[in-house]
């Protein structure tokens, strides 16, 4: 191999070459990362926001293969709802609401109470987006967006109701570390078609959804509030019962579903 | 070619391979080659960074003072993978949130500072170019032959098109869930090295310690 001559080394290894050096190979390798950051900053907003409209399409159940995800997309109306009252809020464009950026705000967020805090998510903001699929102008869907800590990880998805806002039509994890071929269960198809139909509160109200703890019998009798667990992944599946607690919850979304369900009835 | 840029380029993918004779870089080989498709993003990440790296290096090898050439490199190898980084988000949505962390853990991968500090400090850019293609070749080689066992056996399929059908779609195959796991790749890179050095013999390494009986009489 052809070796470099050794060179002057006196001169090299001087205090202000090495300060000098250091700062130009900084500012070298600083302008490349920010400018990279900045041309692709636009393209990963737009796979990002494609991504989530992709997967509220799915639970919406009106996702094509091969369909335009955005053309698609107009046939659902997002909305904010205010968590305490469970009304809608006018004025405030949903499409730039962005609940992460909102729940650090000390003005548009909150912290949780620790005991309400069953997700263990910390904070929320103080409105939250749901997504109406309308079809001939009546809702035939209310999607809303959960997250909340499995085993490893925060999981991020959306829940689909029926329109009486009690029976579950769908349900996606978009997002999660969980361990794969485990946990990962949480995306499978398989462990999805187990949801429609169940339901989420009994009839006086009360919240029953939840991830049993192994196979579900025929004959129970909140057999219609359970849904199959995993052997092994019993951590995941409490993960999941808990966001669904926390966001359907009297903290959540519940306020707003018993409005949903008053008018229907 | 010359011989030392077809040597530099050649070498590290059998005769030289920086995971199965150096065994560096096991940490990604384990952690993403549950399926080939992130596999092979994973290798054209590693492969870029190593042999950009590597030729930075080497181009400002004659100016960089020994006292903070470790944490220049580092820099210049750190800078590199967050380019390729932001680039896959952009370009390769679904694969890069498959790949998650792997791709940033590519600074700390043992092969590409291994090479800038032992090649690209004292070698031309052309040639410090090439073995930082090389090395990266040669990981990419037991990664996707990794990939290729794990998917095919744990899930019956090779970038994701079905090649044997499971039972749980009516086919034949039971998929050994195992070759999900980490665990598997190291079964995968050990039988990898084991055929490699069964092959080339020079490649085994003299033990450190040698086991010998010792006669009753030495004992005492």
């Amino acid at each position: 191999m052809p070796e470099v001559p050794p060179k002057p080394v006196v001169r090299r290894e001087s205090v202000p070459r090495t300060l000098l050096v250091a700062f130009f190979v900084s500012l070298v390798c600083s302008s490349l990362v920010a400018s990279a950051a900045v041309v692709l900053k636009p393209r990963q907003a737009a796979n990002a926001l494609l991504d989530v409209r992709r997967n509220i399409l799915e639970v919406a159940g009106l996702m094509e293969p091969g369909a335009d995800v955005n053309e698609l997309f107009a046939m659902v109306e997002p909305r904010l709802v205010d968590f305490e009252t469970g009304t809608y809020v006018e004025g405030v464009d949903p499409d730039r609401f962005d609940p992460i950026r909102a729940a650090k705000d000390s003005e548009r967020g909150m912290a949780i109470p620790p005991e309400l805090d069953v997700a263990r998510i910390g904070r929320r903001a103080k409105h939250g987006l749901v997504y109406l699929v309308r079809k001939d102008g009546e809702v035939t869907r209310i999607i809303l967006p959960v997250s909340g800590y499995g085993l490893w990880s925060t999981l991020h998805g959306f829940v689909a109701l029926e329109s009486d806002g009690n029976t579950v039509a769908d349900i996606v994890f978009y997002e999660h570390a969980e361990t794969a071929g485990i946990g990962d269960f949480v995306s499978q198809d398989a462990w999805r078609a187990r949801w429609p139909g169940k339901r989420v509160y009994d009839e006086e109200g009360q919240l029953r959804l939840q991830v049993f703890k192994g196979r579900v019998a025929a004959d129970d009798p909140l057999a219609d509030y359970r849904v199959d667990g995993v052997s092994g992944a019993t951590l995941t599946g409490n993960g999941v019962t808990n966001l669904i607690r926390y966001w359907l919850g009297d903290h959540g979304y519940g306020p707003f579903l018993h409005k949903v369900q008053g008018e229907g009835s | 070619m010359s011989s030392p840029a077809k040597r530099a380029l050649i070498d590290p993918i059998v005769d030289d391979n920086p995971v199965t004779l150096h065994v560096l870089g096991i940490c990604s080989a384990l952690a993403v080659t549950t399926s080939l498709l992130p596999s092979l993003y994973m290798c054209v990440a590693l492969t870029t960074v190593a042999a950009l790296a590597n030729a930075s290096v080497s181009a400002i090898r004659k100016v960089l003072p020994t006292s903070i050439r470790i944490i220049i490199q580092m820099t210049i190898i750190a800078s590199l993978v967050i380019v390729v980084d932001e680039t896959l988000k952009a370009f390769a949505f679904e694969t890069s949130r498959e790949l998650s962390v792997f791709v940033g853990l590519i600074i700390t991968n043992c092969i590409v500072l291994g090479r800038t500090e032992s090649f690209g400090s004292k070698n031309s850019v052309g040639l410090s170019f090439l073995d930082g293609l090389g090395n990266g070749l040669g990981y990419s080689m037991i990664l996707i032959l990794v990939a290729t066992c794990r998917e095919l056996l744990g899930k019956g399929t090779l970038l994701g098109y079905t090649v044997f059908s499971t039972v749980a779609d009516g086919g034949w195959y039971n998929p050994n869930g195992m070759m999900l796991l980490p665990p598997s790749a190291f079964f995968v890179i050990g039988l990898i090295i084991w055929a490699i050095r069964s092959l080339k013999t020079e490649q085994v390494e003299e033990p450190e310690f040698r086991i010998h009986e010792v006669h009753r009489t030495e004992a005492h």
